[in-house]
């Protein structure tokens, strides 16, 4: 759409701009104020520079779990993307069933994090969860309180269910809004049905595709609750992500500088990923 | 034919997997505790209603619920106030600084919560806010405010500037025309921003947690008293998280049409 130029529209955004300024603004400064200093209690401050900074670098608790980190998005994003698309294809295109489906794929998205945390707990116990006790009497020796690899599988589990609904209903959407002409001129063309989906519904599937990545990624990279609620970040730190490594340092150590430079980089990573999403969202856009 | 008929098979089976989790939270809640550890069942042998008792009974379990909801509704309310007048003035103009403007919004949709706890904490404490319903309310506009612009700008591009402008002609100013002329139109994205306020908000903890302790105590910070010295107590913790799901239940099925639009922030 043509925008015109017109700096009163500022008038417009400043209840915007204040309100995020006071909640972000105020709180991102006190982090940069604590990570040039050595905090051990209230008065007990020193000022350090960039030593926390320098300490990224060494750290291997932090790298660790920067580490996990990765590994865990990027499972995220392999397993729920191509699932997402699997299920947008196979849903109803409408009427009384197509409702139904969206509405029972929603339900996980709107469950509070702490409680997606407890329904796998209880779940995924081998003496009181379903899951758990079933994969036990499948004869495989699974137990996700003690061993390493059975916490994994079950905290991206965990994910995979909460949050492919997510990618499923943007697909979802953005194949509702292909014109029904496209498909009748595959048809008199004879195409395949997977020439059907690689030539018309990909291509088409693009932007709504870019927006379930940024939001998967950015969402995944935060993750705090539901781990912490199902492994506690065990065993031992295996399950720890970033967040919690963060949250302990700051708030069950105190250790306030140390904690506010890493949060200040991994706000950065976060930032610089995201902003290529958005690059590649805002170019989609133009190409309409 | 045949497609059409392992499709449905395939959707059928996924959202039963989906839900099989879900059912096995509202099994456990109608058992008690001694069936629960006894033994594994397949549906409650006694049905109880006792641990639905003791949430329905004790002010201090569902005082959790109302502070949620009222925390809840309090930031839908600003979100929208806020982010409609933002949203159109970006969907319709250009001034300086727009884009940065809209990146930054955005970034603090990005920002981890764990590495604002902290100062939110100090901040809200030092202005007398802190155990408020208001702080938490102000504390989540921090990502929903930057989705719901996002959100709603996508909604009002898709509405063409004529409209904006013969409504001048017709001799309304902008605010009357903005409420009785433009707002109609985009009810729908209203509703879907409404909806995506109210899950960011109600699924969101440890902001919320962090910034009360007694009297605005959300739902999700209260469940974590089921777990006491002598274990947890499964029923009453599943009955507990079986009841966090109905609002949300209740408010998409008024938003069910417009819902996966505003999943692709309006831009289908």
């Amino acid at each position: 759409m043509q925008k015109v130029q017109n700096n009163k529209a500022w008038w417009l955004v400043l209840p915007v701009f204040l309100l995020v300024a006071f909640s972000a603004l105020i709180p991102l400064m006190t982090v940069v104020n604590y990570s040039v200093q050595d905090i051990f209690g209230p008065g007990q401050a020193f000022f350090v520079g960039t030593e926390w900074f320098k300490e990224v670098l060494t750290n291997e608790r932090l790298q660790d779990s920067l580490i996990r980190q990765f590994i865990f998005s990027g499972a995220v994003l392999l397993i729920q993307i191509p699932l997402g698309i699997g299920v947008a294809l196979m849903m109803p295109k409408s009427g009384i069933k197509g409702s139904l489906c969206l509405i029972l794929l929603a339900i996980p998205l709107l469950i509070p994090w702490n409680v997606v945390g407890t329904i796998w707990q209880i779940f995924a116990r081998g003496d009181i969860g379903l899951f758990g006790w079933g994969i036990n009497q499948l004869g495989f020796d699974y137990n996700y309180t003690g061993d390493t690899l059975d916490a994994w599988l079950t905290v991206l589990l965990m994910d995979v269910w909460h949050w492919t609904p997510l990618v499923a209903l943007l697909c979802y959407s953005g194949l509702r809004a292909i014109p029904e002409a496209f498909y009748q001129a595959a048809e008199i063309d004879r195409a395949s049905k997977w020439a059907v989906f690689r030539y018309i519904q990909l291509p088409r599937l693009k932007s709504v595709l870019i927006i379930a990545v940024l939001l998967r990624f950015m969402d995944s990279f935060m993750i705090y609750i539901e781990p912490f609620v199902l492994t506690g970040g065990g065993p031992g730190s295996s399950t720890t992500f970033l967040s919690q490594t963060l949250t302990t340092m700051a708030i069950g150590q105190f250790d306030l500088g140390r904690a506010a430079a890493f949060s200040l980089i991994y706000f950065l990573i976060v930032l610089l990923i995201s902003w290529l999403f958005f690059t590649a969202i805002t170019h989609a856009d133009k190409e309409k | 034919m045949r497609q059409t008929r392992s499709k449905n098979v395939g959707i059928t089976l996924f959202i039963l997997l989906l839900l099989t989790p879900i059912y096995w939270l509202l099994n456990m809640s109608f058992k008690t505790n001694q069936e629960i550890l006894g033994g594994l069942t397949l549906w409650p042998q006694n049905f109880t209603l006792d641990n639905y008792a003791v949430i329905f009974t004790d002010p201090s379990w569902y005082n959790g619920y109302i502070n949620s909801m009222i925390y809840v509704s309090i930031n839908v309310v600003i979100t929208l106030l806020v982010a409609l007048p933002a949203a159109y003035a970006f969907s319709r103009y250009k001034f300086l600084g727009d884009k940065h403007l809209f990146f930054w919004l955005l970034s603090n949709r990005m920002a981890p919560p764990a590495v604002f706890l902290l100062p939110f904490f100090q901040l809200y404490s030092s202005i007398g806010l802190f155990d408020t319903h208001i702080a938490v309310a102000l504390a989540h506009c921090l990502f929903n405010v930057p989705l719901a612009v996002w959100i709603l700008e996508g909604f009002m591009s898709g509405v063409p500037r004529e409209y904006d402008e013969m409504a001048y002609i017709d001799g309304y100013s902008f605010p009357k025309f903005f409420v009785k002329v433009f707002l109609p139109m985009i009810r729908s994205g209203i509703g879907v921003t409404a909806f995506f306020a109210f899950m960011f908000s109600w699924v969101e903890l440890l902001l919320a947690r962090t910034l009360t302790s007694v009297d605005a105590q959300p739902i999700g910070a209260i469940m974590t008293r089921t777990i006491g010295a002598s274990g947890i107590d499964w029923g009453v913790l599943a009955a507990a998280g079986s009841l966090t799901i109905i609002p949300g239940l209740l408010v998409i099925w008024f938003v069910r049409n417009h819902v996966a639009k505003g999943f692709a922030l309006g831009r289908v």
